[in-house]
């Protein structure tokens, strides 16, 4: 559309012809009211708060609906519209509730913030108020109906949004009523069945609707609000955590949308939204455990357990060997973790035997796409890409933000978007052509699609430019073969679903055997040369690590991974092995171990995930945990207590790397400083502690190809870009391991051995499948 | 069955049938019925929007809008099917004219829709009439069937190769269904909400095609101004207001009934001369000129001619035609709170002055009627109607809000006459129930 | 045969709804008049009706309750078998709609919206029907009764009355 100049408040603006008035002002910083105008959703013009003054119109008009055209001028403020506004005010009054001071939104309110900007004081009518007792109509949700104002936010990001539809409004007049779609005794709806992303709660204007989890915990001033990333998921949502303190740290009582600068925007789902209370649980660990004369595990000081983690350590590599310790990392630690575990690992312990749980095939996808930069697609873009094509996976139930972006881009773009896979999604009411796959045969879709007979595969061979997104079921030659096909067309980019918050960042932080950080070869280690002591064999694979055949390991450490339920290992394979933990809970995993680490969450740390796209955001603090430390600090004391100068691991302070100048053997012997000429180059301090972090993420910046990262936007907190291919292409045996990926398949409710500890996401669950029994009874 | 009256007055344009049998296709036809659109079928479509503009037809269902200017926006090509779309929700208080026309001439209608459909290029017609009135759909339904049985709807009507399908419907209770884009709404099997606008029927209406929505009478004229030529039908009436309208006159006068009466018609002489005068010998109080929504008159200011400008410059509306006449042992407050308890109970809701405004208002005029009101209760009343005037979502709100506005302005007197606890004057036994829900 | 398989409906109003949902443009259309000619058989919109309309028209019962619950004529609960509506509305209530309520409450001895035991009637106070020229007027499930009087009340009922004993009677034969 090209652009208009009209005239507002006597200021002179422009804008493509036909925006909305409200958005045109909004971003000209002139700010109109508004309880029912919703960017993206549909239009209702129901508050009638934005109305304004068009010159030559006789009546007020809806800054919501009118289109802003060449030469109109527009008056936004003058004592008419504030009168207006203030009689609006004064409307919606007369049937709410004035207990502000009881509400759960006081203070987050935007209906007393309109009465305290149009000043609507006095109490005119002195009638009784419509009453209407509250319901609750979920775990998640409540409704308070004298409340409610009837802007239809939440029936329409329900429907629209959501394409869940469990909203509706019921009755006429001032007897409307929002209704969820289970009618209860009096056939009136009193029940949700839907996804209970909670969308509804957060867009709610007022208290009407009110989170199971939060309301009449706190005032919104008492809290703290945070702005993280979700522990759950591989999309990385950012939630925004409120927390309080408490007598054992804080507490977090509230996850929801507050800042609404991640790329998620406006959305989150149950997990983002509800399942943070797992750092709460009263079985989280607060402190080491140690597993005494009896064979019990006993509560330890940190020094003790410590000191034996280390000393044993120690004793296996210096007698039988680094070969004989494994480890294994984490899909949900920080990358700055998992980078740090490795090199620990590497250098330390001096063993490749270094494996994750792989949700997905990234280290295929990654070398699939060697040599060819640019060719990966961040979520951001998905809302405004002209044409996407998901080959497998089930975003709506997997990946609920990525589904959210589809189909915001459906909806309100026009794209298109085609659906292959083997079994029916929901997402097919958003595509424009779907294709059935069998079970087992994405492999020949790049040939299916090549052939170009049927409609499906002419419709993407005319897209002009094409975002390919692959589901989980997707593996080694299968991704290979798509890519392939992909990089020989002009505009066809790539994601990849895997699962966990930071799986991704596993992947290219190097928890492989085979393959170090950038999914650089251990046998060909380029930047990584510079590690001392680095082993140059592959080593063992996570099962091959757990394998009974394999004579078990002298040591193992296992960080924030449950193998031995994942896997279903047989315990003799760890019999003679020294198992050492650290995680949140007592898993089934931990309930092995010699020594177990209380670690901290996700939401206890600082650091940087990499989201399934490549999206790479910084994580905060929220909260606290007494006792509990995060992994890295962990880490950092156990290469302490080993005896290790904790320098050559963490480049922290002065002259980080210096040590090595007098030593005679390894890449970097007689080298200068790298590390900090690298800091000086890129204007960045030396970190001074030894437990900061982000001292590995300079490093990571440093060696790890892919990973060059915008400092300016990170540090505001903006997600950035990072890249898989390696400059080199792998040939590395992890690519070979498609037996070694198993898929999650989390759902809405479930998070792996993290949501068994979300007592909040367990009775949504309970409440869920207690609703389709009794439907199914019927 | 609904009484026919007649008085010498009345010049039976649209009413001529009445009484007549004309339900029956034969009979209609036997009555001059199908001749208009015969003739139609013969002309351009720009000729039949011609004749339709200049004989000055404006809209019967309430906003007077010219019937010929409002086919002409229907543009000629469109990619989505063209409708028309009549509608027959009356249920405006105080209106029971369409009532009569499906009842005694529901081939008018038909005809009429044709007319329509031809002038603007649309190949099939909706006639929508109120849920309550269930007989007269029985009545309509036959007729559109003899229609299709004789070959003047369906693929090939009056063997001209010409196509036109009429599709009948019923609402299920609902006022605000009687507004165009809420019509189509319901229509469409969804709540009656109205849509908002840009864009106007004219353009996106129906099923998203053009629509052409006419009310019943104005349909059911359309044949008649064929038949006579435009300039016959204009010549009726006054300037700007052609033909003759079908008045519902109600409420205290001695002989009510609908009359068909020229445009322009005074309206004093119509309820002291059509209407017989003030019945039982009492005195007029005001008067409600074009259904309940319009602003009420005071006697003084009955001395006026019928027609849109004229009733416009009174300060009032010509509305749908309904003209309710109230007599001076009637409360004025009273009157108020039943008039807008319909509003209230018709609110559709959607918007926040309209929803809340006339629940705010029913209450307030309950307590005041009922002997509790407080002095600066009039000036809210007044205040909280003016300030729902012109701000909400579609007319409705204004319809509740003017007459609202126009009593307590006009009758301010009676109003104060309640305070101090003072009983209504006018009370009689039992006090109005308003329980509708 | 109505393409239901199982339908709580008469078999001819279930090839009445086979017929209308494809008398529209779009099958949703036929919603406002399935739910009105439902409520007819059945006396209200029962669960069982909501939910096989909504089958029919591929609507969700969320839906289908909240376009019936918006019009004033569509019922949730049952009514009598003859349900007067007393139009109270301006133009009726200047003609002594009101007293003319107030007599039938009286001879049936039932408040608003109640039915009595029999369930032969029940009575309810109803927006303008459009028939102000006659008033006051009320409408007995859909026939129209015009320019009443109090004392027209008794009539009307025993009439009623003897209408359901005729049906009744022409019902067991
Ligand atoms: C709240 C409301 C109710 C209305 N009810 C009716 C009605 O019952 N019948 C009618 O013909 N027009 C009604 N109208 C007017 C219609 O919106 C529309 O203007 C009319 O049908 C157009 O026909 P006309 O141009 O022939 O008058 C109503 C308007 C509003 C705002
Ligand atoms: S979509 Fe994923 S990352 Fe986002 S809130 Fe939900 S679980 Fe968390
Ligand atoms: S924001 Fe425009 S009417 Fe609500």
């Amino acid at each position: 559309m090209p652009d208009v100049t009209f005239t507002v408040d006597g200021k002179k603006l422009t804008a493509p012809a036909g925006t909305l008035l409200i958005e045109a002002c909004r971003k000209a910083g002139i700010e109109i009211p508004s309880f029912c105008y919703y960017p993206g959703l549909s239009l209702q013009a129901a508050c009638r708060m934005c109305l304004v003054r068009q010159e030559k119109v006789p009546k007020l008009q809806t800054a919501c609906t009118t289109t802003v055209a060449e030469g109109q001028i527009f008056t936004t403020e003058s004592p008419e519209i504030t009168q207006a506004r203030k009689a609006m005010t004064e409307l919606l009054l007369g049937n709410h509730p004035l207990d502000c001071p009881v509400c759960d939104a006081g203070g987050e309110c935007e209906l007393q913030d309109m009465t305290f900007k149009y000043g609507a004081g006095e109490s005119l009518y002195a009638e009784t108020k419509q009453h209407r007792n509250e319901q609750q109509w979920s775990p998640a949700v409540f409704y308070d109906r004298p409340r409610c104002i009837l802007c239809y936010r939440c029936v329409r990001v329900c429907g629209e949004g959501m394409d869940v539809w469990a909203l509706g409004v019921e009755n006429r007049g001032v007897h409307s009523v929002i209704v969820p779609n289970v009618p209860g005794e009096n056939g009136g709806g009193d029940q949700l069945d839907c996804e209970e992303c909670g969308m509804c709660i957060d867009i709610c204007p007022v208290g009407a609707l009110t989170s199971g989890s939060y309301r009449y915990k706190t005032r919104p001033w008492e809290m703290n609000h945070v702005s993280t990333v979700c522990t759950h998921c591989a999309d990385g949502c950012k939630v925004t955590l409120g927390v309080r303190q408490s007598n054992n740290g804080s507490e977090i009582v509230r996850g929801d949308n507050r800042d609404k600068s991640g790329m998620n925007g406006d959305f989150l789902c149950a997990k983002g939204r509800f399942g943070f209370d797992f750092v709460n649980h009263p079985e989280r660990l607060t402190t080491p455990l140690l597993r005494n004369a009896a064979g019990e595990l006993e509560p330890a000081t940190w020094e003790d357990a410590l000191r034996v983690a280390g000393a044993r350590l120690k004793e296996v590599r210096d007698s039988r060997g680094g070969a004989t310790i494994g480890v294994i990392g984490s899909n949900r630690t920080t990358n700055e973790e998992n980078y740090l575990l490795q090199k620990f690992a590497r250098t330390v312990l001096a063993t490749n035997n270094i494996d994750h749980e792989r949700t997905t095939d990234y280290a295929a996808f990654a070398c699939a796409l060697a040599g060819h930069p640019g060719k990966t697609a961040g979520l951001r873009e998905i809302p405004s890409a002209p044409a996407i094509l998901l080959v497998g996976g089930n975003p709506t139930d997997e990946h609920p933000f990525l589904a959210w972006q589809l189909r915001t881009n459906v909806r309100l773009n026009k794209a298109r978007l085609y659906i292959a896979n083997s079994r029916p999604i929901k997402l097919e009411r958003q595509a424009k052509l779907t294709q059935e796959l069998p079970p087992g045969g994405y492999w020949r879709l790049a040939a299916f699609l090549d052939a170009g007979q049927s409609d499906f595969s002419k419709a993407i061979l005319a897209e002009e430019s094409l975002i390919v997104i692959f589901g989980e079921e997707f593996r080694g030659p299968a991704v290979e073969s798509l890519i392939a096909w992909g990089l020989k067309r002009a505009n066809v980019r790539f994601a990849y679903l895997g699962d966990h918050a930071n799986s991704h960042g596993a992947a290219d932080m190097g928890l492989f055997p085979d393959l170090l950080p950038g999914y650089v070869p251990v046998t060909a280690p380029g930047p990584f040369a510079e590690y001392p002591n680095l082993p140059a064999a592959p080593g063992k694979t996570l099962p091959q690590m757990l394998d009974v055949a394999n004579g078990g390991l002298g040591a193992l450490l296992v960080v924030g991974a449950n193998p031995v339920t994942r896997r279903e290992v047989d315990l003799a394979a760890l019999q003679n092995t020294f198992l050492i933990v650290q995680d949140l809970f007592l898993t089934e995993t931990a309930a092995l171990a010699h020594v177990v680490f209380p670690a901290a969450s996700l939401y206890e740390k600082s650091g940087t995930v990499t989201n399934t796209f490549g999206d790479l955001q910084m994580v905060r603090k929220a909260s606290d945990r007494a006792g509990a430390k995060p992994d890295f600090e962990i880490l950092v004391r156990l290469a302490g207590a080993m005896g290790e100068e904790v320098k050559k691991l963490v480049p922290f302070g002065r002259g980080a790397m210096t040590a090595d100048l007098g030593q005679s053997r390894g890449a970097q012997a007689g080298e200068a400083d790298r590390h900090a000429v690298w800091l000086e180059a890129n204007g960045l301090e030396p970190r001074l502690s030894p437990f900061d972090p982000f001292a590995v993420l300079d490093e990571i910046e440093r060696l790890v190809p892919g990973y060059k990262l915008d400092r300016m936007n990170l540090m505001t907190g903006n997600d950035v870009r990072t890249e898989v291919a390696p400059t080199q292409p792998a040939t590395a045996s992890a690519i070979g391991g498609e037996d070694l990926i198993v898929p999650a398949h989390d759902t809405l409710f479930t998070s792996s051995t993290l949501g068994r500890y979300c007592s909040g996401l367990n009775e949504i669950e309970a409440h869920q499948t207690r609703e389709h029994a009794e439907a199914a009874a019927d | 069955m609904p009484r026919l009256v007649s008085h010498p007055d009345e010049v039976k344009i649209v009413s001529r049938r009445f009484g007549q049998g004309a339900a029956n296709i034969d009979r209609y036809i036997e009555l001059g019925g199908y001749e208009s659109v015969k003739k139609c079928l013969a002309q351009t479509s720009d000729w039949i929007v011609n004749e339709i503009k200049s004989s000055n037809l404006r809209g019967r269902g309430g906003a007077g809008f010219s019937t010929g200017m409002k086919w002409s926006f229907v543009p000629k090509q469109s990619a989505k099917p063209k409708y028309i779309l009549v509608n027959g929700d009356e249920s405006e208080p105080g209106t029971c004219k369409d009532h009569l026309i499906f009842l005694h001439d529901p081939h008018a209608v038909i005809e009429g829709t044709i007319i329509a459909g031809l002038a603007v290029g649309a190949k099939s017609g909706f006639i929508y009439l109120r849920g309550e009135y269930r007989y007269l759909l029985e009545i309509l339904e036959r007729a559109v069937a003899d229609a299709y049985a004789r070959g003047f709807l369906g693929k090939n009507i009056f063997g001209s190769g010409t196509e036109f399908e009429i599709i009948t419907q019923t609402g299920a209770g609902a006022y605000e269904v009687g507004e165009e884009s809420a019509l189509m709404e319901s229509l469409e099997g969804k709540r009656g909400i109205p849509r908002i606008k840009p864009p106007f029927p004219a353009v996106v209406g129906l099923y998203g095609g053009p629509t052409v929505i006419n009310n019943a009478e104005t349909v059911a004229t359309v044949p008649h101004v064929i038949a006579m030529g435009a300039a016959a039908y204009a010549e009726l009436g006054t300037p700007r207001n052609g033909g003759t309208r079908l008045f519902c006159l109600s409420g205290h006068v001695q002989f009510p009934g609908v009359y068909e009466l020229p445009m322009g018609y005074n309206l004093k002489k119509m309820i002291y001369e059509v209407g017989g005068g003030v019945a039982n010998g009492n005195q007029l109080k005001a008067v409600v000129p074009g259904g309940s929504s319009t602003p009420v008159l005071r006697p003084e200011e009955i001395d006026i001619g019928m027609d849109f400008d004229q009733v416009g410059k009174a300060g009032s509306m010509l509305g749908s035609g309904g003209v309710v006449v109230i007599d001076d042992h009637t409360c004025v407050v009273e009157f108020a709170l039943r008039t807008i308890g319909f509003y209230q109970h018709e609110s559709c809701g959607w918007c926040i002055p309209c929803r809340e405004g006339t629940d705010w208002l029913k209450k307030s005029l309950a307590r005041f009627h009922a002997g509790f009101g407080k002095a600066t209760d009039i000036d809210n009343i007044q205040y909280l109607a003016e300030n729902m005037l012109g701000r909400t979502f579609c007319p409705l709100g204004d319809a509740a809000a003017m007459p609202t506005i126009a009593f307590v302005k006009k009758f301010r007197k009676e109003f104060e006459d309640h305070l101090n606890g003072e009983p209504c004057p006018f009370a009689r036994e039992g006090v109005p129930h308003l329980t509708v829900v | 045969m109505s393409t239901e398989t199982i339908s709580i409906f008469s078999p001819e109003l279930a090839t009445r709804f086979d017929a209308l949902v494809t008398k529209y443009p779009v099958k949703r259309s036929a919603l406002v008049p399935m739910l009105l000619y439902a409520q007819d058989e059945i006396g209200y919109l029962s669960d069982a009706v909501i939910t096989e309309i909504a089958h029919r028209l591929g609507l969700t019962e969320l839906d289908v309750r909240n376009v019936a619950s918006y019009y004033s004529m569509l019922r949730f609960k049952p009514a009598g078998r003859y349900n007067i509506q007393v139009c109270t509305n301006i133009c009726c209530m200047l003609r002594g709609a009101y007293d003319l309520y107030e007599r039938f409450r009286e001879e049936l001895n039932i408040g608003p919206h109640g039915a009595t035991a029999d369930g032969l009637f029940s009575l309810e106070e109803v927006e303008c029907i459009g028939a102000c020229s006659w008033a006051p007027a009320i409408q007995v499930n859909y026939d129209f009764h015009d320019e009443l009087t109090p004392d027209l009340v008794p009539g009307i009922l025993a009439d009623y009355r003897g209408r359901a004993q005729a049906e009744g009677s022409k019902n067991h034969a």
